[in-house]
């Protein structure tokens, strides 16, 4: 390494890895339901699809993580959008794609995909 | 990308808790599932919550599993891993609110902490080059390379108000200026002091294991400053993680080219070497530590000639500690006021302490200088079992012990001196009025005896008679002109030692003597140890009104010494009696004291 440019190309490489391990408060919380009937019906892809695409897109307020079952077990796989002072947002039957399309419309952007939402499925 | 990390604590205590087992199974564990390209797996450096290790950390959700087991391995990886579910019951309590789990920040252990030296320890792999570099490692190198001259070096570590955190507190910028003269034209040597030998003190090994190369970074920018081309650091041999961490952060570094020849092609070359102590306290001694480093027996020498004059090799020299450096980096990237808007007016920044004795949380704090040791003691590391405080033991067997009176005292160099002790390398230990302070001093002066190089005569030979006076004292065969020999004598040996060793090994005795001595009273007047510590002053004694006569402390008596037979009441002979304590343990009467 002869250069500052090299130092800061592995800088930037690496922060997002090491920032990942710091704890914050104003995060968008994104949690996919991942109990045995979640996995069961395709949970797995949909979880890895989203962590995968908030790193590589370096949504650096967006935190994925799991939980377990919520009760709704007919329309796992289950995402759900906590974000401080607004109202839970519940996607159902996920997929990797739709999960992509929540991603960019949701969380980048802002605009809630009220089509994959429960709020739109007659229980 | 992985979508979560668990943090594994690599540390010594968390490695002698078996974490290196937790982190094998985890992986294994892991793969097991399937999980292996979605969670990873990172060995850190001390978290210093070392009371619970081993500790792990889950991100990103930071959940915070205390004392893992390997058998519950299966369990987190399955329940919590994979599903989602936080394992509870292996959660650190404290961090378990009524409303879901806590940040760990909001803790009592770590709400009164601030981690300037300690910030990436628990939280990179230190093995990894690279995640040192992603949080802006080796970025004050580049800057001190290509930005600043080394007169401004210096100016910044000296406006910080930067103190050496081995012990004597001297300024770190001062010491860089008096070595500075004459550069290119003389041969010059950074070193770095990680011989850290203080009973109880561990936070060097800490930096060294958790945050290898923030020392090297470190030592390459005092290089720049001073004008030196080559580095030592001095660790002790008993360190092999210390050792072996540095060892892969050196080849690391050489490799990227951070160290070696035209740093960031700024023409600066600098290289750092290892070489390992054998354990000598008194190497710890800079003197004595630069005379081992050139290969003779490590003891130390007059000064003047002063490091900075005439050091290794006599050769100008700087010499640091590893805490010491571990601030350089973050001075230099934030500036000198940003440190100096931290601590007292004289003592700036931070410092770790390494708590340990009757406390509940034993491991590593950072706390701004300034922090009063109640707030240490009461909030953060807290006294067990609902006993009253007595004294907090600072700077090893060169400080003193600070009575409970003086808990409210900020701490920092100068105010630890005016009570007597002092800051040295940040060991504290916490004692309740279960521990005698004669035999604390007695304890620290065998230390010195022990450790004592034997150079000069009022070290080798002074201390031997202290202990001697102790000794007799603890024993019930002391008088009262035995205190006042024994304070001629520290007197004696503070002002004619010839190194910092034999020059503050006097101080626990003359601390105690001046909070407890109505304790050294008892044991030479009436004969008593009034914390029922030294076995030759107390007889072990069964209350006839409240022994049942169960036998069980005759059962477990190691010397024969109870007799009696059942449902009769028991009698102890002090005439075979060992004083172990073992019936006082066993008895469930509460029937056996000590008088």
């Amino acid at each position: 390494m002869k250069s500052l440019e090299e130092l800061k190309a592995i800088r930037e490489r690496m922060q997002g890895q090491v920032e990942f391990r710091a704890e914050n408060s104003d995060q968008i919380r994104v949690v996919v339901g991942m109990a045995t009937c979640g996995i069961a019906s395709g949970a797995r892809p949909v979880l890895t699809t989203l962590a995968e695409e908030v790193q590589k897109r370096d949504l650096k307020n967006v935190t994925v993580t799991q939980t377990g079952c919520i009760g709704l077990c007919q329309y796992e796989p289950i995402v759900e959008v906590l974000e401080g002072g607004k109202d839970k947002i519940t996607y159902i039957k996920m997929t990797p794609e739709k999960a992509v399309e929540v991603l960019e419309q949701h969380l980048v952007r802002g605009q809630v995909v009220e089509k994959y939402t429960l709020n739109e499925t007659r229980l | 990308m992985y979508r979560s990390h668990v943090l594994v604590c690599g540390g010594t205590g968390c490695t002698s808790s078996g974490s290196a087992q937790i982190a094998e199974k985890l992986k294994s564990e892991i793969r097991r599932q399937g999980l292996e390209k979605e969670v990873a797996v990172v060995k850190t450096g001390c978290h210093g919550l070392c009371a619970l290790g081993p500790i792990m950390i889950v991100y990103p959700e930071a959940v915070f599993y205390s004392m893992v087991k390997p058998e519950d391995i299966p369990e987190i990886v399955e329940e919590h891993l994979l599903k989602g579910r936080v394992v509870e019951r292996l959660v650190y309590q404290e961090t378990v609110g009524s409303d879901g789990i806590k940040s760990l920040k909001d803790t009592d252990f770590y709400r009164n902490q601030h981690r300037i030296a300690l910030r990436n320890c628990g939280v990179i792999n230190p093995e990894d080059i690279d995640e040192y570099i992603g949080t802006r490692g080796y970025e004050a190198l580049g800057k001190v390379l290509t930005e600043m001259t080394p007169d401004q070096v210096i100016q910044t570590v000296l406006d910080s108000g930067l103190r050496g955190r081995g012990g004597a507190g001297f300024p770190t910028g001062m010491k860089w200026k008096f070595a500075s003269g004459n550069r290119g034209n003389v041969q010059k040597y950074v070193c770095c002091n990680a011989d850290e030998g203080d009973p109880g003190a561990f936070m060097d090994r800490s930096v060294l294991e958790g945050d290898p190369h923030v020392v090297l970074e470190a030592m390459a920018i005092a290089g720049y400053a001073i004008g030196a081309s080559q580095g030592y650091i001095y660790v002790r041999a008993e360190y092999p993680i210390a050792v072996e961490r540095l060892k892969i952060a050196i080849g690391q570094a050489r490799e990227y080219g951070l160290l070696g020849k035209d740093i960031f092609g700024s023409g600066f070359d600098f290289d750092i070497d290892l070489r390992l102590g054998a354990g000598a306290f008194v190497c710890g001694e800079e003197t004595a530590l630069m005379t081992s480093i050139e290969g003779n027996r490590g003891e130390p020498r007059p000064r003047p000639p002063f490091p900075a004059v005439k050091g290794l090799f006599e050769s100008p020299t700087i010499l640091n500690n590893v805490e010491t450096y571990a601030n350089i980096p973050q001075i230099i990237l934030n500036g000198a006021e940003w440190f100096a808007s931290m601590g007292t007016e004289k003592s700036k920044g931070t410092k770790v302490f390494a708590l340990g004795g009757k406390i509940n949380n034993t491991g590593l704090v950072e706390i701004p200088m300034g922090t009063t040791l109640r707030t240490v003691i009461e909030e953060i590391g807290g006294i067990p079992n609902g006993k009253k405080f007595k004294a907090a033991q600072t700077g090893g067997p060169s400080g003193g012990c600070i009575p409970a009176e003086h808990m409210d005292i900020p701490i920092d160099y100068d105010n630890l001196l005016s009570i007597g002790s002092m800051m040295g390398s940040g060991g504290l230990i916490v004692m309740d009025e279960d521990n005698c302070m004669v035999d604390i001093a007695k304890f620290f002066l065998e230390f010195t005896v022990d450790e004592s190089c034997g150079k000069c005569t009022p070290c080798r030979i002074g201390t031997k008679r202290m202990y001697e006076i102790l000794d007799k004292i603890t024993k019930g065969q002391g008088t009262l002109e035995d205190l006042d020999k024994l304070e001629e004598l520290a007197y004696y040996i503070k002002d004619n030692a010839l190194c910092g060793l034999g020059q503050t090994a006097p101080n626990p005795v003359l601390s105690t003597l001046r909070y407890f001595r109505e304790e050294y009273i008892a044991h030479v007047v009436d004969k008593k140890c009034p914390a029922g510590v030294c076995k030759s002053l107390l007889t072990y004694k069964i209350d006839p009104e409240k022994c049942k006569g169960c036998t069980l402390c005759a059962r477990n008596c190691p010397a024969g010494a109870i007799t009696g037979s059942v449902k009769e009441v028991h009698s102890i002979d002090p005439a075979k009696c060992v004083k172990c304590g073992a019936c006082m343990e066993k008895c469930r009467f509460n029937a056996i004291y000590k008088d």
